[in-house]
Parts: C-alpha cells; structure tokens; sequence
C-alpha cells in the first residue's frame, strides 16, 4: 500500500494531471486529529472563508449555518459553525474535513478529502476529492478563526 | 439465562444493533406528508385549482391525443378504453405493476409505450416528450383525489426490495443516501429549500424553476445529480425499482396529479 501511494506520487510528479485517485497525498491520523498540514504549509483564512461561502464549492452552507451575516438561505441540517474553532483544535478540524467519516461512520457531512468506498460517482467528479489538499488548509484556517461563541 | 433466553436476547440486540447501522428509520405512516404541505400559498392554490394549474395544458393535450387515432393499427387510445373517466380511474395509483408482456415491473410511461407500440403500432414517445408528458399527466389526472395502491403482485417485491436498498444506499461525490435527506431530515432546509419527505405522490409536476412538466423519473435524476452521483438512466430497471419503492412508500397517500413544485 505504502509503496504504492509512493509510486502514485511519482507518477503524478512525472505526468502532472489534475484531479486524479492518486494525486491524494498520504496524511496519518492521531487520535482524532490529523495534527500534520496536507501541503505542508499553513492554509489562508480568507480563502478558507470565500470557499466555505460558495455553495458550488465548499457546499457548506448547504448543509451549516454560520457566522455569515451576507448569506442568505443558510441550511439547518447541520450545527452552526460559530465557534467551531474554540471547540476543536486544528488538527481535529482537518481530519473533520478530510474525512469526518472516521470520527461518525453514520453522518451526511461529506469526506472531503477521499475518493476510495464510492458509489456510482458522476464521471466528472470520479477519482476527485470534494476539495484539493490546499482548499482543506485554507478551510481549516478558517475554521480555527471561529472563536466566538 | 437459560440457552433459550440467551438466544433470544442475542436475537433482538442483533436486530437492535442492525437498525442502529442502517441509520435511518421508515417514517411512522401517521406522520407521512405530501410536498404539497411545504408549498406556498400561492402555490398550493395554483395547484389546486384547475384553471390556474399550468399542467392543466398537458392534461388537455394528453385528452387530445387519447382520442386521436395513430400508428399502423389507426386506432386511439379510446378506441380500447372508452371513456377515461372511468376505465382510468385508478390506474395511477397502482403502478409501477409488473408486466406480463415485458416479464418485469414496468412504470406508467412505459405502459402507456406499451400501448403504443403493440396495440397502436406506433413509434414509442420518448421519455420527457411532451407527448408522453401529456398522456401520463391525462391518465394520471383520473386518479387525483384516490389513495396510493400499489399491487401486491409477488412479482413486484423484488423491484419495492431493490428500491428500497437504492434509497438508503450511499451514493455520489457527496456519498449521502436518499433516506438521508428524506426520512432522517425531511423538515429541515438544505440551504433554502425545504426537504421534504419525497413522496410520489404529484407527479407528473409543473416545476416553476423548468418552466415544464416533468415526470417523477426527472425528479429522481435532480436529486442524483445534487449528491454528483450518475443518474440512472430514464426506463431503467433501477429507476423503475426507485419509483416503485416510493410508491410503497407513500401507499394509502393521496395522490394529486399533476402538482405544482417552486
Ligand atoms: C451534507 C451535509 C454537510 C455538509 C455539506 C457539510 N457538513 Fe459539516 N457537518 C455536518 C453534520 C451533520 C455535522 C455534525 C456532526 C456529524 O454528524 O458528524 C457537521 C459537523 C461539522 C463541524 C463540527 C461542528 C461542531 O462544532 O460540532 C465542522 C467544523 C464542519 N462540519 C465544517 C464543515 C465545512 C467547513 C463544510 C464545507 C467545506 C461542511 N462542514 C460541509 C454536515 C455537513
Ligand atoms: C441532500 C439532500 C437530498 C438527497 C440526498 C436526496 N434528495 Fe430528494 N429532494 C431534496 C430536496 C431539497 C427536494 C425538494 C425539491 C428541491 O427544491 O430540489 C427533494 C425532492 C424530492 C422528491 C419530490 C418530492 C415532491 O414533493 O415533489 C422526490 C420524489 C425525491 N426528492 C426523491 C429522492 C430520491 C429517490 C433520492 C435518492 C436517489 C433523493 N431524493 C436524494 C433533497 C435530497
């Protein structure tokens, strides 16, 4: 498995193409948190919030309300998302995002950085994650600034 | 415990446990709902009322063409069924039904293609045409005010068991299931729209937002598409099955052919 990952990285290093299976780089996860950044790098708060408030791309708000006074039509099926960042750490929100499947096998909240155990995907979306590891960090980034309560 | 106790305590935390992980419950019949409850005011008056209802201009091209002779045979529709008043009343209700013909659960649109094609000797309309739009919407129409029947026709449990399974089974990019939404969050709003429990019970419908009529197959073909799942395609076995399980679904429901939905 290991050794496979690795040669998917070398071959996406060598043949580039976007939004493949193997493009997902490897991640560990602690506990509940995934404590490492998936680029390396931190994520960018305000893009982290512009993705989070477009529906076509996070969906978010399909689903969350939150602190958005702009946004109209926010969803209930989900808790707000105010103070989300005082009550997780950063690594506990990234793996929440990454694939919140790990911490509630049963919830509706998307695995937004995974693509293996899905059914009849649409042939647009195949082999792609809901969201790019950067888009993960700069959502993360985000989500760590909700502090009010 | 006696072996036999233990057994039988094992039993039920098995069933227990197995309805845990299925996640979603069936919704108690006496808490079931049509769409219609979510409507508008305007809304639900447009639908209730005839002459406001836009779907009323297929209803009356689906009469025009029930009694208009076609294909090789020259014959109509009411040429083997009369009035519709009367030999339609009820048929609505009760599909999908299993065909003898075809040796499979066959939906509305398909039994009306079914005329069609051995009785009339005609070219089947497509799905969606306005044609077989306008039929479905006329037949259906003769059902309105009648509670949902479907048979039980053991050659149609296999397809209301499928369908079932399609309904609660994850699917797409967003990797929900339709009982996700329908049974376990019916009430709540995704983003502005109000989830309803997703009862057949309309179809088929004007949709404001197609400035169309549209059959239940194209609603079930929406909802894929949201959860960027690949839609089953229009007459398909599973579509068929779906539709079916829905129908079970909503069993003793009203149905309101042809609503109107936002
Ligand atoms: C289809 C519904 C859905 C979508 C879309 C969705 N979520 Fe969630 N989310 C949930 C649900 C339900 C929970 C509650 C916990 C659970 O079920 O695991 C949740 C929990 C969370 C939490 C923890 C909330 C808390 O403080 O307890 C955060 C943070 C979060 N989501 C962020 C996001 C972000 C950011 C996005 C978009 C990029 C998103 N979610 C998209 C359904 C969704
Ligand atoms: C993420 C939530 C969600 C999922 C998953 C979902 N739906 Fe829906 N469904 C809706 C919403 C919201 C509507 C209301 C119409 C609209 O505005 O799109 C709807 C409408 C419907 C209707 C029409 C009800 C009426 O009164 O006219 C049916 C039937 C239906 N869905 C069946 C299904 C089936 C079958 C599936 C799975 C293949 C499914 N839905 C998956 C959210 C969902």
């Amino acid at each position: 498995m290991r050794l496979a990952a690795r040669i998917a990285v070398v071959m996406f290093a060598l043949f580039g193409g976007a939004g493949q299976a193997d493009e997902l780089r490897p991640y560990r996860i602690d506990g509940n948190a995934i404590a490492a950044s998936l680029t390396g790098v931190p994520g960018d708060p305000v893009r982290g919030r512009e993705i989070v408030i477009t529906r076509t791309v996070g969906l978010c708000l399909l689903c969350h309300s939150g602190p958005f006074p702009e946004e109209r039509f926010q969803g209930n099926l989900a808790p707000d998302l105010k103070g989300a960042g005082s009550r997780w750490s950063v690594g506990e929100l990234r793996l929440r995002m990454a694939d919140s499947h790990r911490l509630n096998p049963d919830t509706i909240m998307p695995a937004y950085y995974a693509v293996d155990g899905l059914n009849r995907v649409a042939p647009a979306f195949r082999g792609k994650p809901l969201l790019t590891a950067e888009q993960i960090e700069d959502v993360v980034a985000f989500l760590a600034t909700l502090r009010d309560r | 415990m006696s072996r036999h106790r233990l057994r039988e305590f094992a039993c039920a935390l098995a069933v227990v446990v197995a309805a845990a992980s299925a996640g979603a419950t069936d919704i108690p019949l006496d808490q079931r709902r049509s769409g219609t409850a979510d409507l508008g005011r305007d809304t639900k008056a447009m639908q209730n009322d005839d002459t406001s209802n836009p779907a009323t201009l297929w209803v009356l091209d689906g009469e025009a063409l029930w009694n208009q002779k076609a294909g090789a045979a020259h014959r109509a529709c009411s040429d083997c069924h009369g009035d519709a008043a009367a030999s339609m009343k009820g048929v609505a209700a009760r599909y999908p039904a299993f065909s003898a013909v075809q040796k499979t659960p066959i939906d509305l649109e398909q039994r009306i293609n079914l005329c069609r094609g051995e009785q009339q000797k005609a070219t089947p309309f497509a799905f969606e045409s306005r044609e077989l739009l306008a039929l479905t919407a006329f037949v259906g129409r003769q059902s309105r005010g009648l509670p949902i029947a479907p048979p039980s026709d053991e050659n149609l449990k296999a397809a209301v068991e499928q369908g079932r399974k399609l309904f609660t089974q994850r699917m797409g990019q967003i990797d929900m299931s339709c009982a996700q939404c329908h049974d376990d969050n019916w009430g709540k709003h995704l983003a502005s729209s109000p989830v309803p429990q997703g009862h057949p019970t309309g179809y088929p419908i004007y949709r404001l937002e197609w400035q169309n009529l549209g059959s239940l197959q194209r609603r079930l073909r929406n909802c894929m598409i949201g959860m960027r799942a690949e839609p089953f395609a229009y007459g398909a076995p599973e579509a068929v099955a779906l539709e079916a399980y829905l129908m079970w679904r909503a069993r003793g429901m009203t149905v309101e052919t042809p609503g109107v939905r936002p």
